[in-house]
């Protein structure tokens, strides 16, 4: 046991307003804590159901560090199971997706499994006959995740049995989710493709605090955003011209510190908030021919342009993922180790809209998201610097506290100047909070039962 | 001015090492104004617009990128990479010499380095060729890694 196992008022002290304990990052027991708590206590992104279309579909991934199978049940319901066996702990499928039938079958020693995970059978199972074997974990079968919600195709997942719920926990931030999905005139979206996949040598939380961070993308990407800009001046354009997609989605990084201060940032309870409340970058993207009049075909005029109207940014679902709802994106920042994280960075198509919407989704993702891109290049410098930096013990605190009022009620949903990094300290609020959720009282309720 | 196999062969070892030693407006000047350099993410990849591919860049992005390279804050390269490729002999595919179009395939071991890391990629590079006023241009280049699939850190130079 270190300094933090079971101690919630260590845990809660990494935390103090404006500035957050180096630990958080670097330490290895707080990164064990963070799965065994806040990963557990909170709902968790898996995948979406478009992945799993048929009846035995199945998508390997990780809840955190957690191996776990989502796989489409025979009734039709999306279900989410540890991957492994309760047999020897071999994981039951490898491949990341696949379709297993009605059943999966452990290729170790042919122990068969519904997709709800219940055993079906074991050869030669008269050796367990009289071994009071159906009192093991093992004749309980594959075990599910503690609760799954399938939310109009987006699949999360809470590991604890018991805790907040679905509802409680997102709360009006799926006004986001919503705005992405609706942005299909058929309200329905499906995965593009594989994700990208990015491996990056430093915290998760730098990358889920960065995609609040306004003030980074006109410093830390003035090599490609501003690069872009000179180099198209130099071909005789100007700020007017129409600019090819690719300019479209790059020069806005290099948008004034006012222009990020006017578009404001949200926050809501629980961690959730999003930057964008009144434009963003992707608000000048060019009409797409055909778009508009399939919105309208689909949702009627009114509330087509009240999709449209919105353009939030980037909306940060806490604990681990992202997502961008005018480019149907979803990014989620999967927790390997206190100093190592892999980004899975997925495109979607909103159902009902013209292919050049995915074309747009695509370029966008490769350019910035993937591990080519010259604008990811810069960001996982910065990561990796302060993953390496943050061991100076010259000081162990990191500052958090732009436009800090002091008096912050992280449970109210608030819109505030689009620089602030209130939404930082929302998270940390709470991290705290369900980090905590159930610490220390584990002995408690074993006593109990 | 007829173009021979062995033209083709040493364009192609010729643009390795325009890339190994960094003289990146030289291998600007290789391609076509409406050429493409796509590196799929997905094994046999076919579609290079309307799925996520790890590049698909024209000579706007081309030139972006290489002129980054030299930036005074390109953070991410102070300091700078270096790369090596390591050529098998390119099979030529097509040599349709009426149109003046060519094609090469070639399988590479790219290596990339940066301060301690080092990465090694295997893969497959798809040149299609045009001979143009006398001189051999790339119009189109694909890219494919032998793991595309894997997680990768930056990959900042150009396999």
């Amino acid at each position: 046991m270190g300094r933090y196992t079971d101690n919630p008022e260590a845990v809660a002290g990494l935390f103090r307003g404006g500035e957050v304990h180096r630990d958080v990052y670097i330490d290895d027991e707080v990164y064990r804590l963070e799965m065994k708590h806040l990963f557990r206590n909170a709902w968790v992104f898996v995948g979406h159901d478009s992945q799993t279309p048929n009846k035995g579909d199945y998508f390997t991934t990780q809840v955190a560090d957690q191996p776990v199978i989502m796989v489409r049940h025979s009734d039709g319901e999306i279900k989410v199971l540890y991957n492994r066996c309760p047999h020897k702990g071999t994981k039951i499928a490898i491949d990341r997706t696949g379709n297993t039938g009605k059943f999966f079958r452990c290729p170790y020693h042919a122990w068969s499994f519904k997709t709800d995970g219940c055993l079906l059978a074991i050869p030669l199972k008269k050796g367990y006959q009289d071994t009071g074997f159906d009192k093991t974990e093992g004749a309980k079968g594959m075990t599910a995740v503690g609760a799954v919600k399938n939310y109009r195709g987006f699949v999360f997942a809470r590991l604890a049995e018991e805790g907040i719920s679905f509802e409680e926990f997102f709360g009006e931030s799926l006004s986001s989710l919503d705005n992405m999905i609706d942005r299909s005139p058929e309200g329905r979206l499906e995965v593009v493709g594989p994700p990208l996949r990015y491996m990056h040598k430093c915290n998760w939380k730098m990358l889920v605090e960065n995609q609040t961070d306004t003030c980074h993308p006109m410093v830390a990407h003035e090599s490609s955003a501003g690069t872009a800009v000179q180099i198209w001046k130099e071909l005789g354009y100007t700020e007017d011209d129409p600019k090819p997609p690719a300019m479209e989605i790059i020069a806005p990084f290099m948008s004034p510190y006012e222009f990020f201060e006017e578009m404001g940032i949200r926050t809501w309870p629980n961690g959730h908030g999003h930057t964008g409340v009144t434009q963003s970058i992707h608000s000048k993207y060019s009409q797409i021919p055909g778009y508009w009049e399939a919105m309208v075909e689909g949702h009627g005029e009114e509330k087509a342009a009240q999709i449209l109207g919105e353009n939030r940014h980037n909306t940060v679902y806490f604990p681990n993922i992202m997502i961008k709802g005018p480019i149907q994106q979803l990014r989620v920042f999967i927790p390997l180790a206190a100093d190592k994280t892999l980004v899975e960075s997925y495109i979607y198509r909103p159902v009902g809209a013209p292919d050049e919407l995915v074309a747009r989704n695509a370029m966008y993702n490769r350019m910035i998201n993937a591990p080519t891109s010259i604008v990811g290049h810069d960001d996982l410098e910065m990561y990796e610097r302060a993953q390496e930096g943050l061991h100076a013990d010259g000081n162990e605190w990191v500052n958090v506290q732009r436009l800090y009022t002091g008096e912050e009620d992280y449970d109210q949903e608030q819109v505030e100047n689009g620089t602030t990094e209130r939404q930082m300290r929302n998270q940390f609020h709470a991290w705290v909070k369900f980090m905590t959720w159930d610490m220390g009282k584990e002995p408690a309720r074993e006593a109990a039962e | 001015m007829s173009v021979t196999r062995d033209d083709l062969i040493d364009f192609v070892y010729d643009e390795a090492r325009m890339l190994d030693e960094g003289r990146f407006d030289e291998w600007l000047d290789l391609w076509l104004p409406d050429g493409h350099y796509w590196m799929p993410l997905d094994w046999k990849q076919e579609d290079p617009v309307h799925v996520t591919s790890l590049m698909y860049e024209d000579i706007f992005m081309l030139k972006l990128r290489v002129e980054r390279l030299n930036g005074a804050r390109t953070f991410s390269q102070k300091p700078k990479s270096r790369c090596h490729h390591v050529l098998q002999r390119p099979f030529v595919d097509e040599m349709n010499e009426e149109e003046g179009c060519y094609v090469t395939t070639t399988s590479m071991h790219y290596v990339e380095t940066r301060q301690d890391e080092q990465q090694l990629l295997a893969l497959t590079a798809r040149h299609e060729l045009r001979q143009v006023d006398g001189r051999l241009r790339i119009a189109n280049k694909r890219v494919d890694l032998l793991n595309c699939d894997a997680a990768f850190g930056n990959i900042q130079l150009l396999p």
